[in-house]
Order: structure tokens, then C-alpha cells, then sequence
């Protein structure tokens, strides 16, 4: 079976600088995979190479084993990836009802569409209103989103990440700055809106991080220095050193 | 041909250096604040108004330091009152308040001076020929101009390498997010690099002013070549805006003064074919063709290299 | 948790009273259409009719751009012009060749004109956006403005293209020689217009472009290009600029270089900006009120330009949203019962900002008629413009005007806090 996302030998240099050195990764499908590392290691710039955000000095990147490096990132999307951001990154003007109907139009084929109206869409019109639903936001539909709370505002980010329908989920710290009923009520969100989906995730939180991934892999420097279960994680001693050892102090 | 070709030479240069003092600061502006100045030629023309108007009062050379020094004032207040409460709306909304700044400034230039050319003539003491080339007599005026010129582009280079405000206006350059780090004393970097910017460009019009045609257009005139100068070399590239601003001065300086057409190179075409747009193109002579060249330069430019010509940042 | 389901309640009943109102709107706005000039049918208010509902299609064209897209522009009389221009070389053409063409859809060739120059040159020009865009706008302006003059054979020169819109094919016996078929002719295609571009701000391009405005970052992660999306708005915006244009030929029976210079480009970004960007209706607000005061200023002041450039300063300064925001700003006051508690210092306020507006409107006529000597009648007083009793009158108008009228602002300031409060508790305000 092709992995859903295959990172090989992928590098990012910004000037002389390398963030990313031989970076290797692999997600299997229908997997939940958490990328954790101490600050500063590169994760969210593995997210934005993986989503087109940049492109790799070299390296590839596949998709359900197409090559996706050097793609733009709407063109990634369309081929069923998803990602949401670390700082919140919605239409801000724009109400909380119109910013998850934007992320279904693409999805639901009406694209660029001048000729329909998009009130009259009943698949789309279904599908924003359960996503809503899925993310207890309904009856907030008609706020602008600039004028939600922040974990509001980072509900709506999941929303809008998921609305596609994309396959493979990519979530850049969903729980940051969230309170502990926030981050509890966010995880069992995030559980059951990726059911069935790969997911990958970058998440400071480790009880979060345990309890939610199949998989983790560990970004030190740039560089993976080890992939496998929360078990075999936990008992790696090069983790201990790098990661995990630094929080027991 | 040779004559042409050095008397066009220093007029081009000179009208390079002329469009560097303005698109110096119109950069500097904007990659500190984020804000494209709209009325930065406003300023200009500004400082060719009160240059004629002190020079009729106090003289032309204390009106060489007193106009560009109030323009600078007005440059700062402008900053202080106007753009500093605007940025809360966000960079489209400061641009549109120098849009109407702009706007009114025209306007109310006409009012006060009315809408025909001013008499603004070349001080006595440097109305005469500096030297004869061929059968053209240069003037000293113009030499005067580039010296001006030149002496405040070495000023800028060395205020900008050797002092301290210099490093931070070098580093708002390269780095314009980490502006916001400077800590409490940001506003009054803001207000004096504006004010300074505003009084180069008025610099700029008080020598220009009696050598060009000083008259209520003239920020409308100059303002769009002054974007196009600084698109073309690169937004927030200094070194950018200086190969630009004399690119741009030599080639519409040329095209000026070169009266050839299609139909003077190639002879005319077959009468009987009636008037269209191809005897409009074969006609025209590059002279007529000057004022759409910077233009041309501009689409051709974003075509190939859409970041400018020295330009490394996308937005 | 209360309000908020008070809320809802409260919005699902508008939903079901808002598509009745919301046809009511449209209806109004026709039938005033029709019956305008019964009322006000002299040849002069007729004429400013006509002008007034051409600068409402070409403010809404540029609303596509500024409003709905977040594109800067200082070059859309460009497509304005080249609709002109079309529109005047369709006429000529249709008399010439005996083509079964009659006037009313004439407009449809100057959209056309504005369209393909649209298609052309907006690739190149919406690959970015924001600043550089507005930037290139410019260029793209002048660029077209001096072309314009060289070829002489399209534009006319100086002197531009003129045409005959009697001469055209007679259409249910309308010759459209005389103003009131015009103006019908302008009104027909400014409902056709108006609702075109109502329309498509609710299809998913629409949609789309308004979350390109918002964060074009953020839409490349939800499978759209946003430089196809703002490809796409400037065309539209190029259509209906070169529909107004067509229009303009008609009414003038001349297309000329000024029609796409950088004073009409200029115009309508006033027009769009004072009315509001925010609010389909606001830049119909703000071509009603530009074209009338240049109507009408024009003949009182040799200044109103002036007027214009500060009123649209002062916008930019305190009221971003133009006067459909400042209207709708009202609307969840009404709506919650609060409004009568700002009404008050509304009031109060009136008194100080008139006599400031006073005192500017006194300097500015003061300075313009200064050499000229011509006396400045302000609401039935004369001033003499080199007495200094009008300077001084000027000057204690303009700096007391601006002390009181600064405490009375702020007073307005708390109110409408206090009041947005009570709003907001009771659910009528995010």
C-alpha cells in the first residue's frame, strides 16, 4: 500500500542556512501521526513543504505516491490535502457561515462559478451546515469571524480545514493557548472530525500528543531522529535526551 | 549625432539623479512604514512653489535651505496627524490618505498660484554657459543641479553606512517586519524619515523648478514616473532605484531628443492604404513616444521579472 | 448561552421577512427610476439624472475591485474609456454598414471594449496585490492615456471620436434624440447592471473574491488560485466600466482621451470610498453624492475640487466605511432600542461642526478669491475675502469650531459606547 504522504531526502535552505536537513517521512493512510520537537526545530516549516507552502531546495514529496513538491499549494489542496496554521488564519470579515462555505465550494465542483448562485447550492448548503454542527459553531453562523473568541477562532480553523473533504488532514498546533476544557473539547473534535482520514498533527501538548497518535515522529534540528508508536517513543533513548528529557527537568 | 549624444547623456543623468532624490525617499518611506507615499511628488512640487515664492522674498539661496526644511515640516506633521492615525486601518487606507493629500495639494496649489507656469528663473549668479560643446551652449544652471544632486546622494550613502539611524533605515530595508522592534522611540524614527524623505523631494523641486517648468501639474506630471521608477528597480531596493531612476532619465531623455520614425527609416508607406492604427505606429516619432516609455519599461519589466529589477521581496 | 439563542431566534425570523423586503428594495429603486423624471423634468435635472446613473454603474464596476476583492485600482477609467470608445466606433459602424443594431444595446459593445483590454492586460497586472497592484494601476493608466493621443486613427487625437445616436436603427419608435429617452436608455441599463453585480456577489466567485480580499494566503489552502479569482474580478470590473463608458458616448455623442485619463480613474475611487466599500449600496450613496456636488459646486466655488479632496480625507481619517457604514453602523442600535440614547449628543454636536465646516469652507473661498476680490456669500452673508473681518471671522469659526466640536465628538463617542453595550447584551451585536 502507498503511504499517504512520503517525505524523501527533502532539504530547505533559506540563504546559507539549512532549517531542513534530510528529512524523511512517511504516514501511512488512515494514520494519525504526530510531528513533535522542541522549538525551533522546523516543524511548521515540514508543514508548509509538505502543503506547497514552500518548496524544497531538493527532495521530494509524494501524495498517495504522486510527486507533490514544487506544486502550488492550491493544486496540492486539490488533490485531497488539507493543512490549517498555527496562527489563526481565517477570512476575517467574512461570517463564520460564508468563511466554511468558501472552504466546501471548491470540493463540491463549483469553483469559479459566476453563473449559480451560491445560496441555492443545496449540497453545499448541507455540507457547511453539518460542518457547523461538527464544530459547535452554528450558532454563531452569522458573526464575522474577526469578532470570534480565540477558541472559537480556532474551531473555525479546524472547520475550514476539513470542509474540503480532503483525505489527509494536516493540523499546526490546534490546542495552542487554549485553556485544558478548550484543548479537551478541541482533541475529541479533532478525533472524531478525522475519523477514517490520515491525519498529521504538530502539537506541543504531550498528553494530547499520546493520546491521539498512532504514530510520532520526533524533529530535532531539522532532521527526524526517530518514527514509531507513542511506546516505542517513550522508550527511545534518543528522544529522552533530545525532547522529552528537556520537559522532565 | 555626438553632440546629441553627450548633451542628451548629462540631461539624462541629470534627470536620473533628479528622479533618485525623490525615489530615494518614496523607498526608504516604504519599506519602514509599509506606506506608499502617493504625494511624495506633491512634496516635490511643493518645493518648487515656495522655492519661487521665497526666492521672490529672501532670495534664491536662502530659499534653497528654508523651502525644503518647511516641506519637511509638513512631511512630518503629515506623518504625525495623518498617517499615524490611519495605520490602524491598515496599509490600503494610509495610501488613500496620501491619495487625497495628494489631490488636495494640487488643488490647492492652483488656488493660491493659479494654474499657468511661474516665471521661476535661474539665479544670476549661475545664468551663463558653462561650457560650450559642438555648437551648444550648457548651462551652469544644470551642472549646479547634478552637483546638488550628487553631493546629496554621497550625503545619503554616507549617513546611511556610517550612523546609527542609517543601520536602523539599512535593516528596515532587508528585514521591514522587525521595524515594529525598535522599540518607543519608532514613531519619532517614522516622523523623521519621513519628514527628511518630504524634504529631499521638495530639495529636488527648488533646483528643478527654474531649470523644468514649475507649474500646478507637476506632481501629477512626475508622480506616476516615480512608482514606475520604483517598481521597475525593485520595491525597497535602494540600489534598485538608483539604476532605475537613471535608467529611466536616460532612456525618456533620449527618446526626446530623437526625432526618427518607422516611416523616416524605412520610407513612407503606400498612401492609398487610408489612415490606421499601422500609419499612426509608422508615423509617430520617438520624440512623440517619450511619455509612454517609462510605461512600456514597466509592463515589459513585470512581465519578465516581477519583483523589479533588484527587488528580492514578493509583496 | 441565553443571548446567544436569542439570537438565533432573532435572525431566522429576519431570513424569512428579509426576501420579501429585499425584492421591496429593488422594486422601490425602479419605480423611482421611472417616475424621477415626472417629477423633476427639466432639462437640466434630466441631465443630471443621466450622469448620475452612469457614475453609479461605474462606481459599482469598481466595487468589484475595491470592495469585493481588495484590489486597489488608479487605472479603471481605462476600461471606462475603451468602452467609450468602442461604444462611439459600434455606432459609427452600425450606421455605415446599415447593421440592424439599435441604440439600447450599444452599451453591450462598450462592456465588451472594457472586457477585452481587460482580458489582456489583467493577467499581468493581478499577479500581486495590495500595493504593487495599485502601483501598476497607475502605470497601466498613463500607459493607455498617452497611446491614446498617438494613434490617432482609434482615439481621435485631441479632438476624439464623435457619432450620432439618432442615426441608429429606430427601436419601438424610440429615436433617442431627445434627454428623457436617454436618461430611460441609462436608467434600463443601470437596473440591468446594478442587478448583475448584485448577482454576482452572491455566486461563488463572488464569495470567493471577498475571501481573497480577506487573506489570499489562506484561500490557496482551499483548492483556489488567488490570482485566477482576482483575474476574473478585474474582467467583470472591466465589463461594466466599459458598459458606463458606452453609456457616456451615448449621452455625449463623443468619446475623447479625458474619458480614461487619471481624473475619471481618480473620480470613482472617490465615489466608491465616500459611499462605502462595505455595502453594495455605497458606492450608488457616493456616486449620487460626487456627481451632484460636482454638478452643482462647480458653479458656485472654482475650489471644489478642494472640497472633494478633504471630504475624502476626512473619510479615510475617521469614517473608513464611507456613509453606507456610517449608516449601518446605526442598524443594530435601532434594532436593540438604543438609538435614541446617542440621538442627543447628535445634536449637540451639530452646532460646533457646522461652524467648523463654516470656517474651512471661509478660508478655502477666502484664499481662492483673494486676488480676484469676488465676494464670498455664505448662506446669505456676504464676505469680502480681503477684509481682514473675514479672516478674522475665518479664523475664530475654524479654531473654536474645532475646540467644541472635539468635546462634542468625544461625547458621541461615549454614548454610542454605552449604547453598543445594551446592543450587545442583547444580542443584537458580535
Amino acid at each position: 500500500m502507498t503511504a499517504a504522504i512520503e517525505v524523501r531526502a527533502v532539504e530547505k535552505r533559506f540563504g546559507n542556512v539549512g532549517i531542513i536537513r534530510d528529512l524523511n517521512l512517511s504516514v501511512a493512510k488512515g494514520e494519525r501521526h504526530a510531528i513533535i520537537g522542541p522549538n525551533g526545530a522546523g516543524k511548521s516549516t515540514t508543514f508548509n513543504l509538505i502543503s506547497g507552502h514552500i518548496a524544497p531546495t531538493s527532495g521530494e514529496v509524494k501524495l498517495n505516491g504522486d510527486l507533490i513538491s514544487g506544486l502550488q499549494p492550491f493544486e496540492i489542496n486539490r488533490r485531497g490535502l488539507s493543512r490549517s496554521f498555527q496562527v489563526t488564519n481565517v477570512f476575517a470579515r467574512m461570517t463564520v457561515w460564508e468563511n466554511v462555505r468558501c472552504a466546501v465550494l471548491w470540493a463540491t465542483g463549483h469553483r469559479y462559478a459566476f453563473w449559480k448562485n451560491v445560496d441555492s447550492l443545496p449540497e453545499v448548503r448541507e455540507r457547511t451546515a453539518q460542518i457547523l454542527d461538527d464544530i459547535h459553531l452554528t450558532h454563531r453562523r452569522d458573526v464575522p469571524a474577526g469578532l470570534l473568541t480565540y477558541a472559537e477562532q480556532r474551531e473555525l480553523e479546524i472547520g475550514i480545514t476539513i470542509a474540503s473533504g480532503a483525505t489527509v488532514v494536516m493540523l499546526d498546533e490546534p490546542t495552542a493557548g487554549m485553556s485544558n476544557a478548550e484543548t479537551e473539547r478541541a482533541v475529541a473534535l479533532i478525533r472524531r472530525l478525522t475519523e477514517g482520514k490520515t491525519l498529521v498533527i504538530v502539537e506541543h501538548d504531550m498528553s494530547v500528543v499520546f493520546g491521539l497518535a498512532d504514530r510520532i515522529s520526533v524533529l530535532v534540528y531539522g532532521h527526524i531522529i526517530a518514527s514509531g508508536t507513542p511506546e516505542e517513543i517513550r522508550r527511545d533513548p534518543k528522544v529522552k535526551e533530545a525532547y522529552l528529557g528537556e520537559e522532565a527537568h | 549625432m555626438l553632440e546629441l549624444i553627450v548633451i542628451s547623456t548629462l540631461n539624462g543623468v541629470l534627470f536620473g539623479m533628479l528622479l533618485f532624490l525623490l525615489s530615494s525617499g518614496l523607498t526608504v518611506i516604504f519599506s519602514m512604514m509599509g506606506v506608499l507615499n502617493f504625494a511624495h511628488a506633491s512634496f516635490y512640487m511643493l518645493g518648487a512653489f515656495f522655492g519661487f515664492q521665497l526666492t521672490k522674498w529672501i532670495g534664491f539661496w536662502p530659499a534653497l535651505v528654508l523651502a525644503p526644511l518647511l516641506v519637511g515640516a509638513i512631511g512630518m506633521a503629515v506623518e504625525r496627524y495623518g498617517l499615524r492615525n490611519t495605520h490602524k486601518h491598515g496599509h490600503v487606507a494610509e495610501l488613500l490618505l496620501t491619495f487625497g493629500l495628494a489631490f488636495a495639494i494640487e488643488e490647492i496649489v492652483s488656488m493660491i498660484w493659479g494654474k499657468s507656469p511661474l516665471d521661476y528663473r535661474v539665479p544670476a549668479l549661475l545664468d551663463f554657459p558653462a561650457f560650450t560643446i559642438f555648437s551648444t551652449n550648457y548651462p551652469a544652471y544644470k551642472l549646479f543641479m547634478l552637483a546638488v544632486s550628487v553631493i546629496i546622494f554621497v550625503a545619503l550613502l554616507i549617513v546611511l553606512k556610517r550612523t546609527r539611524v542609517g543601520l536602523i533605515v539599512q535593516a528596515a530595508l532587508t528585514h521591514p517586519h522587525m521595524v515594529g522592534h525598535l522599540g518607543h522611540n519608532v514613531g519619532r524614527v517614522f516622523m523623521a524619515v519621513f519628514g527628511v524623505g518630504s524634504a529631499l523631494a521638495a530639495l529636488a523641486g527648488v533646483i528643478a523648478g527654474p531649470a523644468l517648468v514649475t507649474q500646478s501639474d507637476m506632481a501629477a506630471a512626475l508622480g506616476p514616473i516615480l512608482f514606475v521608477v520604483i517598481v521597475f528597480g525593485g520595491l525597497g531596493s535602494l540600489p534598485g532605484a538608483f539604476i532605475a531612476s537613471l535608467v529611466i532619465g536616460l532612456v525618456q531623455t533620449f527618446a526626446v531628443a530623437l526625432d526618427g520614425s518607422l516611416a523616416s527609416a524605412f520610407g513612407p508607406l503606400d498612401p492609398a492604404a487610408g489612415p490606421s492604427v499601422l500609419t499612426d505606429i509608422w508615423n509617430v516619432t520617438i520624440a512623440q513616444v517619450a511619455p509612454i516609455v517609462p510605461y512600456m519599461l514597466l509592463v515589459i519589466i513585470l512581465i519578465v521579472r516581477p519583483m523589479g529589477l533588484m527587488g528580492t521581496r514578493e509583496s | 448561552m441565553t443571548t446567544a439563542a436569542t439570537s438565533t431566534t432573532k435572525v431566522g425570523a429576519d431570513a424569512a421577512g428579509g426576501g420579501l423586503r429585499f425584492y421591496g428594495v429593488w422594486l422601490i429603486g425602479i419605480v423611482v427610476l421611472i417616475v424621477l423624471p415626472m417629477i423633476f423634468s427639466s432639462g437640466g435635472s434630466l441631465t443630471s439624472f443621466s450622469l448620475i446613473g452612469i457614475a453609479i454603474v461605474f462606481a459599482l464596476s469598481y466595487n468589484i475591485l475595491l470592495g469585493q476583492t481588495g484590489l486597489l485600482s488608479f487605472g479603471h477609467a481605462v476600461h471606462y474609456g475603451l468602452g467609450g470608445f468602442a461604444a462611439c466606433h459600434m455606432m459609427n459602424a452600425v450606421v455605415s454598414h446599415g447593421w440592424p443594431i439599435p441604440l439600447p444595446f450599444i452599451p453591450l459593445f462598450g462592456g465588451i471594449g472594457g472586457l477585452v483590454f481587460a482580458m489582456i492586460i489583467g493577467w499581468v497586472m493581478t499577479k500581486r496585490a495590495g500595493t504593487v497592484f495599485a502601483m501598476i494601476s497607475l502605470g497601466i493608466g498613463e500607459l493607455v492615456a498617452s497611446s491614446s493621443l498617438i494613434l490617432r486613427s482609434v482615439f481621435g487625437g485631441e479632438s476624439g471620436i464623435t457619432t450620432d445616436r439618432t442615426a441608429l436603427p429606430k427601436l419601438l419608435g424610440w429615436s433617442f434624440g431627445p434627454q428623457l429617452q436617454v436618461y430611460y436608455l441609462i436608467a434600463f441599463w443601470l437596473v440591468l447592471s446594478a442587478i448583475a453585480m448584485y448577482a454576482l456577489t452572491r455566486t461563488p466567485l463572488g464569495r470567493i473574491s471577498n475571501a481573497v480580499r480577506d487573506n489570499p494566503e489562506r484561500v490557496q489552502f482551499i483548492g483556489y488560485d488567488p490570482h485566477v479569482v482576482r483575474y476574473l474580478a478585474y474582467c467583470f470590473a472591466g465589463f461594466f466600466a466599459g458598459v458606463a463608458g458606452g453609456l457616456t458616448a451615448i449621452n455625449f455623442e463623443i468619446a475623447n482621451s479625458a474619458l480614461l485619463g487619471a481624473i475619471q480613474s481618480g473620480l470613482v475611487l472617490f465615489s466608491t470610498f465616500i459611499g462605502g466599500t462595505a455595502f453594495f449600496f455605497g458606492p450608488i450613496l457616493g456616486a449620487i453624492l460626487v456627481t451632484y456636488l460636482q454638478l452643482g459646486l462647480t458653479n458656485l466655488t472654482t475650489a471644489w475640487q478642494l472640497y472633494f479632496g478633504i471630504i475624502f480625507i476626512g473619510i479615510v481619517m475617521y469614517a473608513p466605511g464611507g456613509i453606507a457604514g456610517l449608516l449601518m453602523m446605526h442598524r443594530p442600535l435601532i434594532r436593540a432600542g438604543t438609538l435614541w440614547t446617542v440621538i442627543p449628543s447628535y445634536l449637540v454636536a451639530i452646532v460646533p461642526t457646522i461652524a467648523l465646516a463654516c470656517g474651512v469652507i471661509l478660508t478655502i473661498e477666502t484664499v481662492a478669491r483673494f486676488s480676484g476680490g469676488d465676494a464670498i456669500n455664505l448662506f446669505g452673508i456676504a464676505f469680502n475675502p480681503t477684509s481682514p473681518v473675514t479672516w478674522i471671522a475665518a479664523a475664530v469659526l475654524v479654531v473654536g469650531g474645532a475646540f467644541v466640536a472635539r468635546l462634542t465628538w468625544r461625547r458621541i463617542a461615549e454614548a454610542w459606547d454605552r449604547a453598543a453595550t445594551v446592543a450587545r447584551d442583547r444580542g443584537y451585536l458580535a
